[in-house]
């Protein structure tokens, strides 16, 4: 267990052995492999076989169900409103973000007094918890008492304050302008630390040529970020699909489910009706749409393409 | 470019290029200083709303139409909410900081193993175990939350910590396995090896003579685990239901809706969790990226 290198041929023998290598690995990585089993891959088959059981009020376990809960799932009758509302407050958080964070990105890349601060305060929402960033934001747009609301009145942007979060639409838009708030720290940084790995060379051999530097972003810049631009959109639509703390401090207090994404819709069940198989199979169904929009978005993106060559 | 201009020796014509570039960038800088500040207000929006908040009266900041600044400033608000009524906000934070520390202590223990023995050799299993580590970064504890309440439930740990504490360790093992990964690697075999032959065991070899090197990577890891631990919610809201073990997450989400909400108290908590968690991420700033992104690229 102590000497690992070839000191001597017995020792090197034994080394050298697929089985004995391994083993020699498994305690090194045998807490991490537990811990991903344990409170990663088993709830995750867990929820999927508990999804084809019947479960009492208690939460008992009544044996099984076929697929009666999905069934019960689909007969909902908001559920494809709810699916609707799904795509879009993903596809369009997404998008936004990577517009806007482009941009901004873009902008922090030039040198200017007082960047460092700026770039700073551009990463406060990543750091704060996006709970009280949400709770900030619903005391603010509130008509009656909300500074944010008095302030738009103030400069005449509204001419009285608006139910930001009182009516189902301006509830579910307010919801996705904080979700690109709160997106929009992790996919800047993640475009900055793209646009650092883009050669100086490159630019001045552009602004030699007479490219302006319009068409150095289009035609030089923006295809070398593609690897930054793949991977923040990857892990923005995890992560957006999953963020459930903005929709449920804005939208949550709302009575009904028109503003329901397929993850609010689903801690509602779990928690308001205490419906473990209806839960389990609304969780299966968000596992196949995490799926398939990451793989939609792989196929469009093709970002091996790039890797390759 | 700029150097030229810099320069005191260079010749003429080269002095007289550099001049204009020089004048013509200035009011540009002004310019975007300028959008840099409204960028930087745009982002402080919320947290400012906070600051001044927690310092209005209960009556104050729930005033129609209301004052942007308190008529009176409280200051006591920092210490009357740890004993408001409402909600037990001391209780929530603690709960906070123990998950917090809990999870980043068990992250530690079992990633750096597991990062500096895949970094440093080659065994059977270890692109499978990699490729493991990757998907846990698909499965959040949102998309998780059914099968973890039910998991937790079964072995009798629901609204415990330790749930928590586990749950947080293992959604940021991802994150942690591979920026760990990426700097023992980073480190020259010689280096290991020449400890190694001086009779070192691989476990002396991993504490004396690379974490000393590899502590950059280290703290990023560690940071960003307890700020992702500090913020998580929707594994908490579903396990934890005794509010005195509820982090701030769940029990700051309990006010929306209500009628008379005591917001200074809440905003002043807000920003005593939010305040430390932008110094840490400040720190790491650099590498912050660096985590995310290695995964998915190597």
């Amino acid at each position: 267990m102590r000497l690992t290198s070839h000191n001597t041929p017995a020792q090197g023998r034994v080394t050298d052995r697929p089985l004995g290598r391994a083993l020699r690995a498994l305690p090194w990585n045998a807490p991490a492999t537990v811990l991903i089993f344990g409170v990663v891959l088993f709830p995750a088959g867990y929820l999927i076989f508990n999804s084809t059981q019947r479960f009492g009020l208690s939460g008992l376990d009544l044996g099984s169900a076929g697929f009666a809960n999905y069934v019960a799932l689909f007969q909902r009758p908001e559920i494809f409103p709810v699916l609707l509302n799904t795509f879009i407050w993903v596809i369009s958080v997404v998008v936004i973000t990577v517009a806007l964070s482009l941009a901004l990105a873009q902008f922090l890349n030039r040198k200017f007094p007082g960047r460092r601060i700026v770039r700073i305060t551009v990463l406060i929402p990543w750091a704060a918890s996006t709970v009280m960033t949400s709770l900030a934001f619903v005391y603010g747009l509130n008509p009656f008492y909300g500074i944010i609301n008095k302030f738009l009145v103030d400069i005449h942007i509204l001419r009285v304050p608006l139910g930001f979060t009182q009516q189902p639409l301006p509830a579910f838009v307010t919801a996705m302008a904080v979700g690109v708030f709160v997106s929009l720290s992790f996919t800047t940084y993640v475009i900055l630390a793209g646009l650092a790995a883009v050669p100086n060379e490159v630019l001045e051999a552009a602004a030699v040529d007479g490219a302006s530097s319009t068409r150095t972003y289009f035609s030089i810049v923006l295809p070398l970020l593609r690897p930054a631009l793949v991977l923040a959109t990857l892990i923005n639509i995890i992560n957006v699909f999953n963020n459930f703390p903005v929709l449920k401090l804005i939208t949550g207090a709302l009575p009904g489910y028109s503003d329901d994404t397929t993850t609010t819709l689903m801690f509602k069940i779990l928690q308001s009706e205490d419906n473990l198989g209806v839960a389990n199979a609304l969780s299966v169904v968000n596992f196949v749409i995490v799926l398939i929009v990451i793989a939609v978005f792989l196929r469009v993106a093709q970002p091996l393409k790039e890797v390759d060559s | 470019m700029t150097t030229w201009a810099r320069t005191p020796s260079v010749p003429a014509p080269t002095a007289r290029l550099g001049a204009p570039r020089r004048r013509r960038s200035r009011w540009p800088d002004v310019g975007r200083a300028v959008v840099g500040a409204v960028i930087a207000l745009l982002f402080l929006v919320p947290y400012l709303i906070m600051l001044v908040g927690s310092f209005k009266g209960q009556f104050d900041i729930l005033t129609v139409p209301p004052t942007y600044l308190p008529k009176v400033w409280h200051p006591e608000n920092y210490i009357t909410m740890w004993t408001a009524s409402q909600t037990p906000l001391l209780a929530n934070l603690i709960s906070t900081v123990v998950i917090s520390v809990g999870a980043t202590a068990l992250m530690f223990v079992v990633c750096i193993p597991a990062a500096y023995y895949t970094a440093r050799f080659r065994f059977p299993g270890r692109r499978a175990f990699l490729f493991v580590v990757v998907v846990t970064q698909m499965l959040q504890p949102t998309l998780l939350a059914t099968g973890l309440f039910q998991e937790f439930g079964a072995l009798g740990l629901s609204d415990t910590w330790i749930a928590l504490i586990l749950i947080n360790a293992a959604s940021n093992l991802t994150f942690a396995i591979w920026i760990m990964h990426n700097s023992f690697a980073s480190v020259p075999k010689e280096i290991s090896e020449a400890a190694q032959l001086d009779g070192a065991g691989k476990l002396a070899v991993l504490m004396r003579v690379n974490l000393p090197l590899v502590w950059p990577g280290i703290v990023t890891a560690v940071i960003f685990t307890f700020v992702a631990s500090a913020n998580e919610f929707s594994a908490s809201l579903v396990i934890l239901t005794t509010d005195t073990l509820q982090p701030l997450s769940v029990a700051l989400s309990k006010f929306v809706g209500e009628y008379d909400a005591s917001w200074q108290y809440l905003f002043g908590v807000s920003l005593i969790a939010i305040i430390p968690c932008v110094l840490l991420f400040v720190l790491i700033e650099k590498r912050l990226v660096g985590g995310l992104t290695a995964g998915s690229v190597h």
